[in-house]
């Protein structure tokens, strides 16, 4: 097995060394019961052209975004990743390492932790950020149980259209406390938080000061939740919040039929020492010299135990790491440079679709998401598109398509996608709506 | 930095990117856009606060900044509880197929039947692997599977009409177990590890009463030591009408050669990143699936995969799940990296895992059971605990050993864990170490020991001296938080 480097003589000299006769003598221990007669009932180990050639017989039973026109987003976007990325992040020395415990073999890991930090409180206006989470929905549950420990209040209050499974991942985190309610309504007296998703999840940019005035007046905090992270190229900041969540996976990590991708946490500097996740700090070592090292562990589950902020352990370090990197490349100028651009081609999208007829556009504003309003069933549009090769976007309710454009979608993709539902469009009937 | 600060040799140097100066440059090359009217209902971004810098300084930095970690490929990581071992290119190649890699979570279910294909065959290999019939992916990490199945008990509980409110662990369980636990609304209690490093049987039972809940349990647990009465823990666990959980961290020890459920577990996770080989990455991701009996498999999070003849459909919503743990469908990735790792290893060669990584660990055990203190006797399973109380009598601890397998090229072993040991010191080689790396390893590890017999304290409480960095002053990080570069100076 190419694996294991143990040869027959290894095994024999090792066994001897410890005093054994064979290997089944360190299992004595295991109960009677337990013990296997045979080999579990599982295929046997297989080379590499065996097992790439199963693989990849799968994967082509997939169709990836990059086949036809695409168009789908809704807290997952396709976007470009520089050859850089992949090349660096598969190096052995990010690829392969631990978490950065050991901070004088680990200065790589914790320097890129640092500039992420950076990237982040620099990206949402926010004092401090976190060294990642594991994506944007659990970021926000995990943001809603902040708020209720800072405020001693019981309530999750959301404004308007959050991404409907990252309110299903807060319902789930809280549903064995007593006395919680998750509700669609400005913040009241025994409201925690005030959970705003920007853009929302119909792709609509919020203005956020009113939302904070409502939550200065009840005494709630002000969450703010960004799933296209890219969209904070061309929006402002969010400074009005009190924690900035979401995902980043936009900047460097590939769909990858949903994770890994990167959720994100950052919080204004008073609320600290109830953040959850790992915090990678600034010191120096017994030389002097600037050096990197997690701290304020006092918060975490290895040191707290029952009495942590969070139960959360290991987080998305590697992808943490390709989103540095990504955002290096961009910088300042490209970086902004991208966000217009995808604002671009959603504003080609939007005119180009106008120009159907039966096609209404809801959105009074949008980044690089919007609704599209269909003469006839989305869900069934959707299905027909799809057997032409184009993955059309997100049926919601009735008519209703959430689509998204980015960098990679083409002029062409957008004709292909305008001519078939012009002809679609043409033979719809109301009726056919529902 | 003055040039007596810069590269030495091979001895990498290196400032931040934001420190690089901000001169204009960009890494990338995109299309110039037409600045035509937003439609956003804003006024465009001003400054960001990023770098500036092109794609040779970008790679140059990430390069230069890897050169400062160490890593598995670089040597051994015998990191007890954290089964660092090789991680396979051929896990990273097929992940990276645009089938896999470029597939969107919420594409139509025809487009998307390869990753569904992908997740229900490593379903079988977990379920097959654990005797537990019914598993799900959705878990991001090991703490959160263990969410996952306290979750999965709690509404189980739940169902029988009695909510029951504590949750017994072990004190030599990991940090994760206590915090899941309250983070799922439950009292813990710890029950006693007995001399010999296993639980206190005698005081689990007087614990055990109608309002607990589980039992959750590292098995092998993080002592190196396989339970020897797990059975009848999980017998009376079980006459008490409260369930199993165990902890697989330490499955490594297990696969393809003992199966949980034949010891009684109702519930367990697998970590991908430790057993089945997927990439630690500085961190994570993780990967936490876990696995249930028949009687829980109801409440296991949506969503779900169920085959119809040759197809496959993912269900959103099923009224006894526990609901929704993560956005769309866990870290598919990982799994994918971990089915070619099981599909390379298959049945024989994950059973010859498990018992190369048990040899190896006992071996090193049977190498320094003379010059450090062996806190349990007998055999180990994966992993062996020492302890400092032989050195630190002369003068030198756990950190001090730990620091000086630093000096001398080595990562160190988990430090000061488990608790129920004063100054532990447990190592994990894994399987896929050859017998070389482990001699080099005892032989440090005598040398170590020589040096603290011999008086050598003071060389030892200095080291390391050639790695990167010193030992840092982790006290200031904590009392002074810097955790951003500011153009101020940090």
């Amino acid at each position: 097995m190419r694996y294991l480097p143990l040869t027959p003589k290894d095994r024999t000299d090792m066994l001897k060394a410890a005093g054994v006769k064979s290997v089944d003598e360190f299992y004595t221990m295991v109960p009677a019961a337990a013990k296997l007669p045979k080999l579990i009932d599982l295929p046997l180990h297989q080379g590499e052209i065996e097992v790439e050639r199963a693989l990849t017989r799968m994967a082509a039973k997939n169709h990836p975004a990059g086949s036809g026109p695409f168009f789908l987003g809704a807290g997952c976007y396709n976007h470009h990743i520089p050859a850089t990325v992949d090349h660096l992040i598969q190096r052995s020395e990010f690829l392969t390492s631990y978490t950065p415990y050991q901070p004088e073999i680990s200065q790589g890991t914790l320097t890129a932790i640092f500039e992420f930090q950076t990237m982040i409180a620099n990206l949402t206006g926010m004092d401090i950020a976190n060294a990642s989470m594991y994506d944007g929905a659990t970021a926000t549950a995990e943001a809603a149980l902040m708020a209720r420990r800072i405020t001693g209040r019981a309530n999750i209050h959301i404004h308007g259209q959050l991404h409907p499974q990252y309110r299903e991942v807060i319902e789930t985190y809280i549903q064995s406390y007593e006395g919680v309610a998750v509700k669609n309504s400005a913040p009241d007296e025994n409201a925690a938080c005030f959970i705003v998703q920007t853009p929302d999840f119909y792709g609509e940019p919020q203005k956020l000061d009113a939302l904070r005035k409502q939550c200065t007046d009840s005494g709630a905090l002000l969450i703010i939740v960004i799933n296209e992270i890219l969209s904070l190229g061309l929006l402002p900041p969010p400074v009005e919040a009190d924690i900035v969540c979401g995902e980043a996976q936009s900047i460097g990590v590939p769909m990858s039929f949903g994770g890994p991708h990167l959720g994100f946490f950052a919080c204004k500097q008073d609320y600290l020492r109830q953040m959850p996740g790992r915090l990678c700090g600034e010191t120096v070592d017994k030389d002097g010299r600037r050096s990197f090292v997690l701290t304020l562990s006092t918060r975490e589950q290895h040191i707290r135990r029952e009495k942590a902020t969070s139960n959360i352990c290991t987080n998305q370090g590697l992808f943490a790491l390709a989103f540095t990197i990504h955002m290096s490349l961009l910088g300042e100028i490209g970086f902004k440079k991208l966000a217009r651009l995808n604002h671009e081609k959603a504003c080609a999208l939007a005119d180009r679709l106008a120009k159907v007829k039966k096609i209404k556009l809801p959105n009074k504003t949008f980044f690089n998401e919007f609704v599209v309003e269909l003469p006839m069933n989305a869900a069934e549009t959707v299905k027909k598109l799809t057997a032409q090769g184009i993955i059309a976007g997100l049926p919601l309710e009735g008519g209703k398509l959430l689509v998204a454009a980015t960098e990679m979608t083409t002029e062409s993709d957008i004709n292909t996608l305008a001519e078939v539902l012009e002809n679609m469009c043409a033979v719809a009937g109301v009726k056919e709506v529902a | 930095m003055s040039l007596a600060d810069r590269d030495r040799g091979l001895n990498i140097e290196e400032n931040l990117l934001f420190e690089k100066g901000a001169n204009g440059a960009c890494g990338v090359d995109l299309p110039e856009p037409k600045n035509s009217a937003l439609r956003t209902g804003f006024e465009p971004r001003q400054k960001v606060g990023l770098p500036e810098v092109s794609e040779p300084q970008v790679i140059r930095h990430f390069v230069r900044l890897s050169k400062l970690n160490y890593a598995i490929d670089h040597g051994l990581y015998p990191l007890g509880s954290c089964t660092m071992k090789h991680n396979p290119r051929l896990n990273e190649k097929v992940a990276r197929h645009p089938g896999f890699a470029q597939i969107h979570p919420l594409q139509p279910e025809g487009t998307i039947q390869g990753a569904l294909e992908v997740i229900y065959t490593v379903q079988q290999w977990l379920a097959k692997l654990s005797g537990l019939p019914h598993v799900t992916l959705n878990p991001a990490a090991g703490a959160h599977g263990e969410f996952a199945g306290i979750m999965v008990i709690h509404r189980a509980h739940e169902k029988k009409g009695k909510v029951r409110k504590t949750v017994l662990i072990p004190d030599s369980a990991h940090g994760t177990n206590p915090a899941t636990a309250a983070a799922c609304g439950y009292q813990t209690q710890t029950i006693p590890s007995t001399k010999d490093g296993t639980v206190d049987v005698d005081a689990f039972k007087n614990m055990l009463n109608d309002n607990v809940a589980a039992l959750m349990l590292t098995n092998p647990n993080t002592c190196g030591l396989f339970e020897p009465r797990v059975k009848e823990i999980a017998d009376v666990l079980h006459k008490a009408g409260a369930y199993f959980y165990c902890d697989g961290a330490n499955f490594n020890a297990l696969v393809g050669r003992v199966r949980p459920v034949d010891f009684g577990v109702d519930v367990m996770h697998f970590n991908l990143h430790k057993t089945f080989s997927t990439p630690h990455g500085g961190g994570g991701p993780g990967s936490g699936p876990i696995a249930v009996t028949e009687e829980l498999a109801p409440y296991l999070p949506v969503p779900k995969i169920v085959k119809h003849g040759d197809h496959y459909h993912l269900v959103s919503e099923d009224k006894d799940s526990i609901g929704r743990l993560k956005g769309f469908n866990g870290q598919f990735g990982m799994a994918v990296r971990a089915l070619a790792y099981m599909l390379s290893h298959g049945a024989d060669g994950l059973k010859q895992v498990a018992e190369d990584a048990v040899l190896n660990a006992n071996y090193i055990l049977s190498q320094l059971r003379e010059l450090y203190h062996v806190p349990f006797s007998g055999t180990c399973m994966h992993e062996c605990l020492l302890t400092d109380k032989i050195q630190k009598a002369q003068g030198v601890t756990t950190m001090d050993v730990a620091k000086t397998l630093i000096e001398y090229g080595i990562h160190p072993m988990t430090t000061y864990f488990p608790l129920v040991v004063q100054g532990a010191m447990l190592i994990e080689p894994t399987e896929t170490e050859t017998k070389a790396s482990l001699d080099h390893f005892i032989a440090v590890m005598k040398m170590i020991a020589e040096k603290a017999a011999a008086g050598e304290s003071a060389a030892l409480q200095n080291n390391p001296v050639s790695s990167p960095r010193k030992r840092l002053d982790e006290v200031r990080a904590a009392r002074h938080p810097v955790l951003k570069w500011t153009n101020q100076g940090t």
